[in-house]
């Protein structure tokens, strides 16, 4: 409230002559204790219900009754064996990757394809090609579902992991094409005309030149695509009714609905379902938030 | 477009079997832009190849079912056969006639608000935790994003297992000696909205958080050291100078955040169920399609529904655009007349 309206920007000046260690004086590294106990409770709440799913894997149902909320004890492995050993699990998993891949790969390419035309083609219709993929960032798939299920069928592809695949593919196109195009916009028009002049054809400069200076971009879209694909609750379940078929939620839903008596089981089924996209999030993590400051800047 | 198509074959070199080689010639003779040289057919091709895949799966997977979704919604249709029985608006009227729907709707706005207004400065205040420089910072940020990338259904399972009434829960308020607040947390239609709000802040908060962090990362850090040495607080430099700058993250978030909001599906019909949903009051629009379309087998009528639903997502996403983020345009400008104040 003190700071006049010119005064910072005229100080930054002065302070930008300075050393940057002047910062690490001011927030040291365990001066405040607050900051600490504040994070500890943050991640504490985040955790509890993940770590209630994974610890709850490890009771027995009498433990559970009995103690809703402590911990195993005994711990016992032999609800996730059990599941580990049941081909239901696993046909879900297989429905889940299958699934998550292809959408992925069928996202990646299509969108950078088409974030490559509006980031260095000139042509009429340009605007208009971008703004119908960024007005189809505003509606995800709950508006499209009811008639989208009566298309799917037409063309014959319920209970088709195909019919779940492309439209994941087009609703993830979107989110994909507006992350994308920043990125290649930012390759400079230099190493285009250089390839040019060395007698690259634009599409050779596409596949030679663009796919692996966008890979950072690429990477965060495809790990986006992925989890989504992983997550996908609605779809699958307007589109599969073959339980054979099933992907992961709707495996996890119909196991807690057939075993809802086994809550240990069905918390070891859950948590062993989560595994992946968990995994895959902690590698690229950094990744994602990098994609996303770039989206954001646009 | 037309017009330019006779250009092309003259500016084209007489080898069209060598496309690679044709674009040479060019740059020698307009070395500053040596894309200008490349023939217009040629050009045009390419824009169809690249993107002609993402536009055509885009159209028909994400536009066409919109506008069937018009034509349906004036059927009384049970999904078999083309559809027959036009009953001009009638399905319209019978929406908003029902009471369940304008219940829906009324489940929609108080989420929509209660998650901007629980989810907003929580996020900015957990961002501006996590930029701080701490130990372990990291891994607290990957901790802290795990319920956004877990499933809605591994999250609604585990949440509807931990608020049962006999669940881990009220166990846990009964061991810290706060009996008092036990509750029947899913199944009183009294709190079961609250409930609902506290498991969508739980999931949905860690990808705001994710937004806010990139927002911040891209202020530069002299603004507040300076600020700092001028003898500003904290707080006050939160307030003055990390806030307005924010503005932009902020606007989008909350953007995503309503048009989240009002389509919000999962979360519900995993935890209540798709008949329990409307009784115990958080039922919402896409759960009524669900059930009075979907599941009843009244395609005309679910197509009407998706309609409604499509139509005051667009409405309220076109007020936001032409009010809010229209500001973004001149996101540095606003700020700047906000601190002359």
């Amino acid at each position: 409230m003190t700071l006049a309206p010119e005064r910072p920007r005229s100080s930054a000046r002065t302070a930008s002559a300075r050393p940057p260690s002047r910062r690490g004086t001011r927030t040291g590294p365990w001066g405040r204790p607050l900051v600490y106990l504040s994070a500890v409770v943050l991640v504490a709440v985040c955790m509890g219900p993940v770590l209630f799913i994974v610890f709850g894997g490890f009771r027995t149902n009498s433990q559970i009754t009995t103690d809703p909320s402590g911990l195993p004890g005994p711990w016992v492995g032999s609800n996730y064996t059990e599941v580990i050993a049941s081909s239901e699990f696993w046909r879900a998993m297989g429905s889940s990757s299958l699934t998550a891949l292809a959408t992925t790969a069928g996202v990646v390419a299509l969108g950078l394809m088409a974030a490559f035309v509006i980031a260095r083609y000139d042509f009429v219709g340009k605007g208009a090609m971008y703004s119908l993929f960024a007005a189809g960032l505003m509606f995800p798939a709950t508006v499209a579902i009811t008639p989208l299920y009566l298309l799917i069928r037409n063309l014959g592809l319920t209970n088709n992991l195909l019919g779940v695949i492309l439209p994941q593919i087009a609703f993830a196109l979107p989110a994909t094409v507006i992350i994308l195009v920043p990125f290649l916009r930012a390759i400079p028009a230099e190493i285009e005309e250089a390839a040019s002049i060395d007698g690259a054809s634009r599409l050779g400069f596409f596949f030679r030149m663009v796919l692996p200076l966008s890979l950072p971009g690429v990477i965060t879209t495809g790990i986006l695509a992925f989890i989504g694909s992983w997550n996908g609750y609605m779809l699958p379940l307007f589109i599969l009714s073959d339980p054979n078929l099933f992907t992961l939620p709707l495996g996890v839903q119909n196991f807690a609905s057939q075993y809802s008596v086994d809550t240990a089981k069905v918390l070891a089924f859950t948590s062993l379902s989560m595994l992946p996209a968990l995994v895959f999030f902690s590698l690229f993590e950094r990744r994602i938030v990098g994609g996303l400051t770039g989206a954001v800047k646009g | 477009m037309a017009s330019t198509l006779p250009v092309a074959p003259r500016a084209e070199t007489p080898v069209p079997g060598r496309d690679a080689q044709a674009s040479v010639p060019a740059p020698a003779s307009r070395p500053v832009r040596p894309r200008r040289g490349r023939p217009d057919w040629r050009k045009r091709a390419e824009i169809t190849l690249l993107a002609g895949p993402a536009l055509v799966v885009f159209v028909f997977f994400v536009i066409v079912p919109v506008l069937m979704a018009a034509y349906y919604g004036f059927f009384r249709w049970q999904g078999f056969g083309p559809p027959t029985e036009f009953v001009g608006l009638q399905n319209y009227l019978t929406i908003f006639q029902d009471s369940t729907f304008r219940d829906a709707v009324g489940h929609n706005m108080l989420i929509v608000v209660a998650s901007l207004a629980l989810q907003g400065p929580l996020a900015i205040l957990f961002a501006l935790l996590l930029n701080q420089r701490i130990r372990g910072r990291s891994l607290i940020r990957v901790l802290i994003f795990v319920p956004y990338v877990i499933s809605e259904v591994v999250v609604g399972t585990g949440w509807s297992l931990m608020l049962q009434d006999v669940g881990a829960v009220n166990d846990l308020l009964g061991k810290l000696g706060l009996e008092w607040l036990q509750q029947s947390w899913i199944a009183d239609p009294a709190i079961a909205l609250g409930t609902l709000m506290v498991i969508i802040t739980w999931k949905y908060i860690g990808f705001a958080v994710i937004l806010m962090l990139a927002g911040l990362q891209s202020i530069p850090d002299e603004l507040s050291e300076a600020a700092a040495i001028d003898g500003a607080s904290f707080w006050q430099i939160q307030r003055h100078i990390t806030l307005p700058l924010l503005g932009p993250t902020i606007r989008i978030w909350a953007f995503l955040s309503i048009i989240g909001s009002l389509q919000l599906f999962d979360l519900v019909n995993i935890v209540w169920g798709q008949f329990v949903s409307a009784t115990a009051g958080t039922s919402t629009m896409a759960t009524y399609m669900y059930l009075n379309g979907h599941m009843a087998g009244s395609y005309g009528y679910g197509n009407a529904v998706a309609v409604v639903l499509f139509v005051i997502s667009l409405i309220i996403a076109l007020i936001y655009q032409r009010f809010v983020l229209r500001r973004d345009t001149a996101g540095a400008i606003t700020g700047g007349k906000e601190k002359r104040r």
